[in-house]
């Protein structure tokens, strides 16, 4: 009589709790226990704080020139850390030692005498923000198109994929500096001026190359998340749950929303974590050629340009925004590859 | 086998057409006017007519489109308006530089990339498979600029008065002279080959071998090693962890186990049965990584002083120069449709289960 319970209990408690560890718990559980999945989600958190609390991190305006508002103030006076004095002169730390009668700049001073500390740290919010902005807008057009694509079939696929196919011989880079330049020409069209100001109100960001740069991101980058979701939809499509909800009564577009896409969404996720790396490479090339963001913004690669002709004087103006990115880059392609790992299901046990 | 090669080549004839007709359609849709864009100030109604007849921008744009798709046929790509040279000049001048900075990236992510897969998957969580596997994904994730800039620092600045130091910029030192090639060979100008020879000639390092001239041909060397090291990081890392990848799964398999039952040796096994399927997907890689070349050789050539394919098309679509962006964007195509062809035969050559397919 005492055991009894105790047999049962476990069984109507084990069977319940397996039926609720869906994919996405199971995806999240494997992530976590990722090497590559974890320090991603430790970068990418670390930089989301950065960019949450740059005010409170930082030193400096990073928009502030300092000529005239600080004594000694020169242009691109290297790194200064009075903590730094304290320690033995190693190699690394010495380029941060400097006589405690200067003012302090953790990262140094850049070509117009801002602090380079702080505009890092703000370039952590220009940076995150355009990546997920830029894969927000292809994850939605691409699975649009390719779920339209391989749902329909057909004459619409076949002009949609060839489309597509076009946009993809053309190296990203080159076709984002041709519609990026395009568009900063066209700005004084009607059309393109309302379009930009409704996105400068929407997203927040004054600098109309930036906003340009980040509709050329993007239009480059649709047509991987089409061809993703395509392939998803196609083999999706002929599964038997699919022609159950047909059989139903289903309207198309309920099949498309509730049956198809749901299931297509792993492979779309982590082309989706991948691409916020590669949208965040893209613009900071962009901004590197300055093409981009334009001055004063603080953006990484914008900063590197700018300064890219004093890298034998002033190498620390290079090296910190390029560790920025480089982090940044790394973070997601972390992330992404672990999450590669975690929802394949072909993937575990390996 | 002939049959595959010609049916690959019929499929990139309208891809080929497409790409005409949209880098032509680009090219106009590049909004301002050009001659606003070449003459400044100069600008008026007299002068823009002058200078739309004279670049054929004063015909309907259908018309323009069938003189340009005819003069394409005949291998008359136009008049740069920025150079005032024919744009086939410009390519005879420009492409040579990035084919070669592509080619020395190309052969520096196959060599080690291929190298250091295989040796990751022959010593699985070995140290050296744990370090090129951390090391593939840090490389993955660096910028091409801003790992050129670290490149040119350390070899330039901080390896400087070392046998180790590599120079920053150009592509030879000052005061190298280059032997023209269509002297040597005593082709006249207007001579059908006079343009290739040119070509060719621009090829440094061809050019050096050629003339068994070894000063020019270490000076390019080392001028080429930065840029191509910078390029070739972000594909060598891709590289790497295919390779390692693809191996690992080959070597589960029955065959493999096969091989080593009836005796052969572990290179045997190796080069012979595994590598030759676990290579598929890294031929694939080559074959995407042309797009990827392009696109980091706009970069590099900024960051290296190269005058090359990416610095001119950075060049023309900022200044609106029709010619050189619908030129140069054929050719990369022709290259990329070119490429992809080699890589479609090479994998018919690897699997002959994909050629009857």
């Amino acid at each position: 009589m005492v055991s009894q319970p105790r047999t049962v209990a476990p069984v109507e408690l084990v069977v319940p709790s397996r039926r609720s560890h869906s994919l996405w718990y199971e995806g999240v559980r494997a992530l976590l226990h990722r090497r590559s999945g974890q320090v991603g989600l430790i970068l990418i958190g670390f930089l989301v704080l950065v960019a949450v609390f740059a005010p409170q991190l930082s030193t400096h305006d990073p928009l502030q020139v300092l000529i005239g508002v600080e004594a000694n103030a020169r242009r691109r006076t290297p790194p200064c850390i009075y903590a730094a004095n304290r320690l033995p002169p190693l190699p690394v730390i010495r380029s941060f030692q400097c006589d405690p009668a200067l003012p302090q700049h953790y990262f140094g001073l850049d070509g117009n005498v801002r602090d380079l500390y702080s505009r890092v740290l703000y370039g952590a919010r220009v940076s995150l923000r355009v990546g997920f902005y830029v894969v927000f807008v292809a994850l939605v057009s691409g699975t649009l198109i390719g779920s339209l694509s391989g749902y329909v079939g057909g004459r619409i696929d076949n002009i949609l994929m060839r489309l597509m196919d076009i946009v993809l011989a053309f190296p990203s880079l080159i076709l984002a500096i041709a519609i990026n330049s395009a568009l900063l020409q066209a700005l004084d069209t009607s059309l393109l001026k309302t379009i930009i100001n409704g996105l400068r109100r929407l997203l927040g960001f004054e600098d109309v190359g930036l906003l340009t740069a980040l509709m050329a991101v993007s239009l480059v980058s649709i047509p991987t998340f089409a061809r993703l979701a395509r392939a998803s939809v196609l083999s999706i499509k002929e599964q038997e749950y699919v022609m159950a909800a047909r059989a139903l009564g289903a309207s198309h577009t309920r099949i498309l929303l509730r049956a198809i896409l749901p299931n297509a969404m792993a492979p779309l996720i982590v082309a989706a974590t991948l691409g916020v790396a590669s949208a965040i490479l893209d613009t900071a090339a962009l901004s590197f050629l300055g093409l981009g963001a334009q001055p004063p913004t603080p953006e990484w690669g914008a900063m590197i340009g700018a300064e890219r002709n004093q890298m034998f004087t002033a190498p620390h103006l290079i090296l910190f925004p390029g560790l920025a990115i480089i982090l940044t880059v790394l973070g997601f392609n972390l992330l992404g590859d672990g999450l590669r790992d975690a929802l394949d299901p072909r993937m575990k046990n390996r | 086998m002939t049959k595959y090669i010609l049916q690959r080549f019929l499929t990139a004839i309208p891809v080929l057409i497409g790409i005409l007709f949209i880098t032509f359609a680009l090219a106009r849709l590049l909004p301002g006017d050009p001659c606003v864009a070449m003459l400044g100030e100069k600008a008026n109604e007299v002068t823009c007519a002058a200078f739309n007849a004279r670049y054929g921008l004063d015909k309907p744009i259908p018309i323009q489109f069938a003189i340009y798709f005819r003069d394409v046929l005949r291998g008359d790509l136009g008049l740069s308006f920025r150079y005032g040279r024919p744009v086939t000049d410009l390519i005879i001048e420009r492409l040579p530089v990035t084919i070669e900075l592509a080619f020395a990236a190309m052969f520096l992510a196959v060599l080690f990339g291929v190298t250091l897969g295989i040796i990751s998957a022959r010593k699985q969580n070995s140290f050296i498979d744990v370090a090129t596997m951390v090391g593939a994904t840090i490389g993955f994730s660096v910028p091409v600029f801003v790992l050129g800039l670290f490149l040119a620092y350390v070899f330039a600045i901080l390896l400087k008065d070392t046998p180790f130091s590599l120079p920053p910029s150009g592509r030879l030192s000052a005061g190298m002279a280059v032997p023209s090639l269509p002297a040597t060979l005593g082709l006249e100008k207007g001579h059908p080959l006079y343009g290739v020879a040119s070509f060719a000639s621009n090829l440094y390092l061809f050019n050096a071998i050629l003339h068994g001239d070894m000063a020019l041909f270490r000076d390019a060397i080392r001028h080429l090693i930065l840029p191509a090291l910078a390029l070739a990081t972000i594909p060598m890392s891709i590289i790497a962890r295919m390779t390692r990848s693809s191996l690992l799964e080959v070597i589960g398999q029955d065959y493999v186990r096969t091989a080593r039952a009836k005796g052969l040796g572990e290179q045997a096994v190796l080069f012979r049965h595994a590598l030759r399927n676990a290579l598929l997907p890294v031929v694939t890689i080559i074959g995407l990584s042309l797009g990827f070349l392009l696109s980091g050789a706009v970069l590099t050539e900024t960051i290296f002083g190269f005058s090359g394919v990416g610095r001119i098309l950075f060049d023309s679509i900022t200044s609106r120069d029709y010619a050189p962006i619908q030129g140069f964007t054929l050719i990369t195509a022709i290259g990329f449709l070119f490429l992809n062809l080699v890589v479609d035969i090479l994998y018919g050559f690897l699997d002959p289960r994909i050629r009857l397919g």
